[in-house]
């Protein structure tokens, strides 16, 4: 339905359940995708399955130097990154009173810090050319928090907050900054879960279901095509009604 | 006029659509010539490309006006 033939996207996180579909669902729609993660054989695997117009880009977000290395990379593996998603993220999860400042620092610099270097690095590029768009995957738990995420709730939250400030920079330019939040989506983090557990989740969510990466992926496709090009500064929620925001 | 001086120029009237004449020395891209703030950051990326010149954002911040620019380029250049 939405075509970005002839676009070059850099998807993070490609290696997990959500990053994967993303990038399917962007090379479906005829993008050339650059697959970042820091496990190189799922990245591998990824792009063995599309076949061209995939290019395995490995990258530790947890290393400043190295994220700020990972548009240069795309741009001579791609030509451009037209496209950016961040969707790397990590939790480390722990009671506000036991959270240490290294689990505070870890989730804030691989789900929030990687995708300002990232977006800063990408940015040139998208203002020479009067377009371009950079989807943040944020989280439900960033509108709601969520004990035991103070730091990944804070971190998600920020996506927000960072993209709403760029996407008013940037806007003149043709170029725009959204978020996409999930709730539960069903991966192999959620599949480890035990059937009460399952049940206690399902009993919050209005949809009596889990979301499917693959819808995730297809709100990034939107937000990504030239459709919505009217579309700046906002948050998607797709939590199947568990927080209608 | 240099070379510098007239590429410079070229870019700027380029970028921010003004006649050639109000790019005068001492014309400041903000107050004078209409620029807003992302405008000059776009104005250094586009020197840095013509001059084949490294602007660091410090030294960037120091290019208010069309003087400025061309006394920066020519010392890196």
């Amino acid at each position: 339905m939405f075509d970005l033939s002839g676009k070059s996207v850099l998807v993070t996180g490609a290696s997990g359940g959500i990053g994967a579909a993303i990038a399917r669902g962007l090379h479906g729609a005829g993008a050339s995708v650059g697959l970042s993660g820091t496990r190189v054989e799922p990245l591998e695997a990824l792009a063995a399955e599309l076949g061209g117009r995939a290019h395995v880009l490995p990258c530790n977000l947890s290393d400043s130097a190295a994220v700020a290395e990972l548009p240069k990379q795309a741009v001579e593996a791609m030509g451009a990154v037209d496209v950016l998603v961040n969707n790397a993220g990590i939790t480390r999860d722990n009671l506000f009173m036991r959270m240490s400042e290294d689990e505070w620092d870890s989730v804030m610099q691989v789900n929030l810090k990687s995708a300002m270097i990232l977006s800063k690095g990408v940015m040139r590029g998208m203002m020479k050319a009067r377009w371009g768009r950079i989807v943040n995957i944020s989280s439900i738990v960033g509108a709601t928090g969520n004990p035991g995420q103070a730091n990944y709730a804070a971190s998600k939250a920020g996506l927000v907050g960072m993209s709403k400030s760029l996407a008013y920079e940037v806007a003149s330019r043709g170029i725009t900054v959204n978020c996409v939040a999930p709730g539960f989506i069903t991966t192999a983090m959620t599949e480890k879960l035990n059937e009460d557990q399952k049940t206690a989740i399902l009993g919050q969510v209005p949809a009596g279901r889990m979301g499917e990466a693959d819808e995730i992926a297809a709100s990034v496709i939107f937000l990504a095509s030239p459709e919505a090009g009217y579309i700046t500064g906002t948050t998607l929620h797709i939590n199947g009604g568990m927080a209608m925001l | 006029m240099s070379d510098i001086a007239e590429r410079t120029r070229k870019i700027v009237v380029e970028h921010l659509g003004v006649e050639e004449d109000k790019v005068a020395e001492n014309a400041s891209f903000i107050d004078d010539l209409g620029a807003d703030s992302l405008d000059t950051v776009e104005l250094v990326m586009a020197f840095e490309e013509e001059f084949g010149i490294e602007i660091p954002d410090d030294a960037a911040e120091t290019i208010q006006t069309f003087g400025d620019a061309v006394k920066f380029i020519k010392d890196a250049a």
